[in-house]
């Protein structure tokens, strides 16, 4: 396992539009993508766990090799601005990624 | 032969950019200028209100710098979206600006205006018809949605631009547009494939939001060839790299593969992303597929109450430690004074230094030292939103908890008065798909003589 944040250069969440809240994760370099995408370590699974939601939730989960990024999009816990809204742009959804740890694959025994 | 070039001069009309960039850009000779004015990112109230979310001031200073450009380099200016969200009010307070900046500048134009307005019986007519179909994970449109809304729009796409282009505008000033369509509208006009035309759109849209460092208040330059476009911000210290414009074909979007629109999907399965010099990047193979039926987003707000907040502070570990008890504690009180008034309002507790930015979802609910309390009433009338609000706060200022020490009051209000009002809240009302048989038939053009 290794911590997601060691890993990526980018890690953010945004509105895709008022009903559906977006995740992306761009990774620092080529290799680092293709293991992780190799591995599936971040999944629709990985993503409805980490915010405690249910898997039918996380509406799709891609890997995006143009950019290689990692997008997951989940529904919106309310839409945009309705009441109870609490981050209207959906700009600081991301910090349980942060203190995420996503499997690394065949050589996680022999890492430091 | 000399590529297509477009100007994005700033992500928002409004943003700004500054003069050097500007003029970089312009040193390229664009064959057009183009800017994007609107979002629904900064929530409902905007659209559903009527209100621009740029200050006019803003807005005008921009403008005053494209239409002096535009005008002297004699190219055209298309601007979507107008007023943020493209309504009758939106775009009739940007052509009142238009028309002033005109004036104060001495510049004359045929100006095309096209409104997005989505006509009340016509919607309902559309769902009758099962013609309207949940853009999303939404609720499914009723007539009360329709009748409801204060405002409805559709987003158009490239068609009213070119039909407008066609009948020689120097300005277009549009309604709610499709983000892309601004840019690319002139590049399929002038004969350029839709797909790089729409994918170059995407990335323009944004301005150098896609550079990097990235800004959302500069210019970026895109350069249209056949079978290819590249992109390039005109300030010199920030670079188009492909992470940077791969990264931002992922913005604000589900599925960065496919990218549906009006009338037909963008699809980047096959996209190239090359970079050719330092600064610029060329993108390849990026495809248009047009669908069947052609289908337009259509978006509605309706009002749903008003809203009296109270900011304050807590910084006793006796009342921050039990905090979840005392809030429903002030609740049960609340709706033990107003039972009369059960169902016609909303009380709500933001705790932030808690989790006042995730609530349910925040993995770490534990509280610091001290705690900022926002505390909301929506209500059916501003008076009870007011009345309800009121009676919480001094609640919690009092209330008695198990272990308590400071008798005197449990909160720090940084103001007097303490309360807020904030006017009427809004909910996005309609967020759905509309089979239409003409692309053009929502939005009626009209073209005017602007005269200094």
């Amino acid at each position: 396992m290794k911590p997601l944040v060691d890993l990526a250069q980018v890690i953010r969440t945004k509105n895709a539009g008022p009903f559906e809240l977006t995740i992306d994760i761009i990774f620092k370099d080529r290799e680092t993508y293709e293991r992780i995408k190799k591995n599936n370590s971040l999944n629709a699974g990985v993503i409805a766990k980490l915010y405690g939601v249910p898997e039918e939730d996380i509406l799709s989960a891609i890997y995006f090799d143009p950019a290689c990024a990692f997008k997951a999009t989940m529904k919106r816990q309310i839409p945009c601005g309705a009441f109870g809204e609490r981050d209207i742009y959906g700009a600081q959804q991301h910090a349980p990624l942060l203190g995420l740890s996503v499997e690394w694959g065949d050589c996680d025994a022999a890492d430091p | 032969m000399k590529p297509l070039t477009l100007l994005s001069p700033t992500a928002i009309l409004g943003y700004g950019f500054p003069d050097s960039s500007f003029e970089r850009g312009l040193s390229f000779g664009p064959d057009v200028i183009a800017v994007d004015a609107g979002s629904t990112d900064p929530g409902p109230y905007y659209l559903g209100s009527g209100k621009s979310f740029v200050a006019r001031g803003s807005v005008k200073r921009d403008l005053t710098y494209l239409l002096r450009a535009a005008r002297s380099l004699r190219v055209p200016l298309l601007i979507g979206t107008a007023g943020g969200s493209g309504a009758k009010p939106h775009l009739e307070w940007c052509r009142e600006i238009i028309e002033e900046v005109a004036y104060e500048e001495g510049l004359s134009f045929k100006m095309a205006v096209i409104p997005a307005d989505v006509p009340k019986p016509y919607l309902k007519e559309a769902l009758w018809d099962e013609r309207v179909t949940p853009l999303g994970p939404v609720p499914a449109l009723t007539e009360a949605d329709i009748s409801d809304s204060t405002y409805l729009v559709a987003q158009m796409g490239m068609e009213p631009f070119i039909n407008a282009l066609d009948n020689g505008a120097d300005v277009i000033l549009a309604g709610r547009s499709y983000d892309p369509a601004v840019f690319a509208a002139y590049a399929v006009w002038k004969g350029y494939p839709t797909g790089l035309a729409l994918h170059l759109g995407k990335i323009l849209e944004c301005a150098a939001i896609a550079a990097t460092p990235g800004s959302g208040s500069d210019c970026m330059v895109g350069f249209l060839e056949h079978d290819q476009f590249m992109v390039e911000p005109a300030n010199a210290s920030r670079r188009a790299t492909v992470a940077s414009v791969a990264a931002h074909t992922l913005y604000e979007k589900s599925n960065p593969y496919l990218l549906p629109g009006p009338g037909g999907s963008l699809e980047l399965y096959q996209c190239k992303f090359e970079q050719i010099t330092e600064r610029r990047v060329a993108v390849r193979n990026s495809l248009f597929r047009p669908e069947a039926s052609h289908t337009l987003k259509v978006e509605g707000a309706k009002m749903t109450g008003y809203r009296v907040i109270t900011i304050a502070g807590a910084r006793d570990p006796r009342f921050i430690e039990p905090l979840d008890e005392i809030i429903e504690g002030v609740k049960e009180r609340t709706r033990e004074n107003f039972n009369w008034e059960s169902g016609k309002y909303k009380l709500m507790f933001h705790i932030y230094g808690k989790n006042g930015v995730m609530g349910d979802l925040e993995p770490n609910p534990r509280p610091g030292h001290e705690v900022g309390i926002v505390i909301e009433a929506v209500a059916e009338t501003p008076e009870l939103a007011e009345v309800v609000l009121g009676f919480a706060r001094s609640t919690m200022l009092h209330y008695g908890f198990p272990g308590r020490l400071s008798t005197a009051g449990n909160l720090a209000f940084p103001y007097s008065p303490s309360d807020f009002k904030v006017g009427e809240v809004y909910v996005y009302s309609v967020h759905h798909l509309i089979t239409v048989k003409d692309p053009n038939e929502l939005f009626p053009i009209t073209f005017e003589e602007v005269r200094s």
